[in-house]
């Protein structure tokens, strides 16, 4: 739930920053905070932007150039890292994310048909957000739920043994406004 | 008071125990019962849960498959003295599926509070370690090699070989690695290890970082594992207070540490080498060996990485033994292996056996055929890379060797079963898309080839050229096996080849279907 509480303030206080392209004082505020966190810690990039990701709902452009600073890299690498992960956005999620699997084990219980149906319906391909921002769906490649599969997280809690109707029921939750 | 155990594993989470937590809660008060409930890890019959159990004197008294709405009707039966109910399974240990099993690394998983270190030491934890200190590095190390131990993550490499050669290497720091990405689909060990005893995890790696002379741990997380990310960074803390991390562990006056990284969602980063340079803040890009990493790994400096469950075998060994644990297993592949039974299957979950079991023993007798109850056709073995196995292969046993001759691999032991309405050229395009979508970029027989084997499949598919398209496929897979720099554009011809040769029926396009 924690992801959602962080992406609802993120739809509330974004729109300046990313007007400006800058971040407003108390983000960079934030930031600064972060990037003091983990001053002494070896090879931090990752542990950064997981940071960074989970107080603003993804890593805004402008955090890049006072990451990069502050961990002695170049721009470019820092965003070279940010793409190369799956994980990290360059603009924010919809205020609920629903991680599917599309693996085998899942794929062996029905997995495929169901996610085609769930993004049909919604009128999103994956990684896309409904039209009113509620909800965000992404591919994952296992969730470790392979024995009581198809499985899925939502804002970060797990799911399993999902058909047809439960994901519906799970997506509408998601989706109300 | 009363004690009942109720799973907080991911997976008993999913199938809704946090709603049955808190029906018993409501339910006791109302009755005005006193009722502790211990959040254990989960036993690994992922069929059963949530399983509930209840401590009574006959033993813990398992009630399987509990949702919320049985919890009324559980009590009124008499579920805190282990009362007649239909979803009473009785004492778990002694259903055939869990007393088939040789637990030693997933012993107390289920059972312990796994963030409790008084039930740890109660279940025989700490033992290795003590022995550990007690014998010295080096005598450590011959006993890891006396094990027979090989790594879990897949590729089977002699654990006792890789310790001795960073032993032996000489630099200012050396480090362990734990490998916590498991990204092969069908895998959950690790998971359920580092969610149902952490402690046992953090104990191997204080044992691996005393025989090399390693001060500093890292376990890479991925982040798809939120809850175990959660349970491991909360047992390294209470390690720490009981002595078992710190300056001086076990009281040995040699120090260690452990710090938690979490990946970022690319598969690749399990290769122990993309691993290191994510660890060190890059893109998990895969390096060029020689030099190995044991040699000049994280940092530019000796580094033993090792998969969950290998350094989780640890404890057991400086415990028990070298020569107890090589008297387990086949052939060279010794000790015990922890079977992940998923997908299509009745009663999925964690089975830990010595090696040697056969497939269809492990199909039949632990699962109980597929879910759908229709007829296997193909069982995926060793994750996205490994090879699919028609019904005329399930006789290969369980060993690395046997499961290479067999055109396969063990890999991390994830066994997915698929039924009889599999189509194996959705199957095969899925391994090229996958590689497609997690090729780290290096090499162009992976990038390029697994986007080429792709379209080629979808025209195959299509009825278009099917011919031609087939012996492209072929030439990809030759490519892609013999030029990759590593497994991820090696072994995606695995599935492919695998799917082709036993499954040729379903690569005719619909066209000649028709005829
Ligand atoms: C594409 C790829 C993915 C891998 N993923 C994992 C993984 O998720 N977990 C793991 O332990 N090993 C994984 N490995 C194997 C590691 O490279 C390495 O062999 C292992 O960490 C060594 O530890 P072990 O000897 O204890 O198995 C992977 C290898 C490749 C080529
Ligand atoms: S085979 Fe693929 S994943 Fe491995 S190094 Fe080459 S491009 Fe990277
Ligand atoms: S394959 Fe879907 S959870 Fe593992």
């Amino acid at each position: 739930m924690r992801g959602a509480h962080v992406a609802s303030m993120d739809q509330a206080t974004r729109g300046k920053a990313s007007n400006t392209g800058l971040p407003a004082p108390a983000d960079a505020a934030q930031l600064e905070a972060i990037l003091a966190a983990h001053a002494d810690s070896e090879g931090a990039l990752l542990p950064v932007l997981h940071a960074v990701q989970e107080t603003f709902g993804y890593v805004p452009a402008a955090a890049v150039a006072p990451i990069a600073e502050a961990l002695n890299l170049s721009k470019a690498e820092v965003t070279g890292v940010v793409s190369f992960y799956h994980d990290f956005r360059d603009a924010p999620a919809g205020r609920h994310v629903l991680k599917l699997c599309r693996a085998e084990a899942c794929q062996a219980m029905g997995g495929r048909g169901l996610a085609e149906r769930a993004l049909r319906r919604l009128g999103i391909g994956w990684g896309g957000t409904t039209a009113n921002g509620a909800l965000t769906v992404e591919a994952v490649y296992c969730l470790g739920l392979c024995a009581i599969a198809p499985a899925a997280l939502l804002d970060g809690e797990p799911v399993a043994r999902l058909d047809g109707p439960a994901l519906d029921v799970l997506c509408a939750r998601a989706e109300a406004p | 008071m009363s004690r009942l155990f109720l799973p907080r594993d991911a997976a008993a989470l999913a199938l809704g125990a946090e709603a049955v937590g808190e029906a018993i809660a409501r339910e006791a008060s109302a009755r005005g019962l006193s009722v502790e409930i211990v959040r254990t890890g989960t036993r690994g019959a992922c069929w059963l849960e949530p399983l509930l159990e209840a401590e009574t004197p006959a033993g813990r008294i398992g009630y399987g498959g509990v949702s919320p709405g049985d919890v009324p009707g559980l009590f009124e039966a008499g579920l805190l003295v282990g009362g007649a109910h239909p979803k009473r399974v009785g004492r778990p240990g002694d259903l055939p599926w869990f007393a088939g099993q040789t637990r030693l690394t997933f012993a107390r998983c289920g059972i312990v509070d796994p963030l409790s270190i008084e039930d740890y030491r109660a279940h025989g934890g700490c033992e290795g370690l003590a022995r550990a200190v007690a014998m010295g590095p080096e005598a450590v190390l011959e006993e890891i090699v006396k094990s027979g131990l090989r790594g879990r993550g897949g590729a089977g490499f002699p654990a006792g070989i890789k310790w001795r050669t960073a032993a032996r290497a000489d630099a200012d720091r050396k480090y362990i690695v734990c490998n916590a990405d498991e990204g092969d689909s069908g895998t959950f060990a690790d998971r359920m290890l580092m969610e149902g005893d952490p402690f046992l995890l953090i104990e191997g790696m204080a044992i691996a970082g005393y025989a090399v002379g390693a001060r500093q741990g890292y376990v890479y997380i991925r982040s798809e594992y939120p809850h175990a990310i959660r349970t491991v960074r909360a047992a390294i803390e209470r390690a720490r207070g009981a002595g078992l991390l710190g300056a001086d562990i076990a009281g040995s006056g040699f120090g260690f540490d452990i710090a938690v990284r979490v990946g970022a969602g690319a598969y690749i980063c399990g290769e122990e080498t993309a691993l290191l340079d994510s660890l060190e803040g890059k893109r998990g890009v895969v390096r060029a060996k020689p030099p190995l990493p044991a040699i000049e790994g994280l940092f530019g400096r000796p580094t033993v990485i090792n998969n969950v469950l290998t350094l989780a075998a640890a404890p057991w060994i400086l415990a028990h033994g070298g020569a107890a644990y090589a008297a387990l297993g086949a052939g060279r592949s010794l000790g015990t292996l922890a079977v992940q039974l998923a997908g299509n299957v009745a009663r999925g979950g964690l089975v830990e056996v010595p090696f040697g079991l056969s497939l269809r023993a492990l199909i039949e007798e632990w699962g109980g055929g597929t879910a759908s109850g229709r007829p296997v056709r193909a069982v995926q073995v060793g994750g996205p890379l490994g090879a699919y196995f028609p019904e005329s292969l399930l006789g290969t046993p369980l060993d690395y060797e046997a499961f290479a001759a067999a055109g396969g691999m063990l890999g991390h032991g994830g066994v997915v079963v698929f039924d009889d309405s599999v189509d194996m050229a959705a199957q095969a395009r899925f391994a090229f898309e996958f590689c497609a979508a997690e090729s780290c970029g290096k090499c162009t027989p992976c990038r390029i080839g697994a986007v080429r084997g792709m379209e080629a499949m979808d025209r195959i598919a299509a009825g278009t050229e099917v011919a031609r398209n087939r012996a492209l496929i072929d030439d990809l897979c030759e490519l892609m096996a013999d030029a990759s720099l590593c497994a991820m554009g090696g072994l995606t011809p695995n599935p492919v080849a695998s799917a082709l040769r036993h499954f040729p029926e379903d690569f005719r396009s619909a066209a000649q279907a028709a005829e």
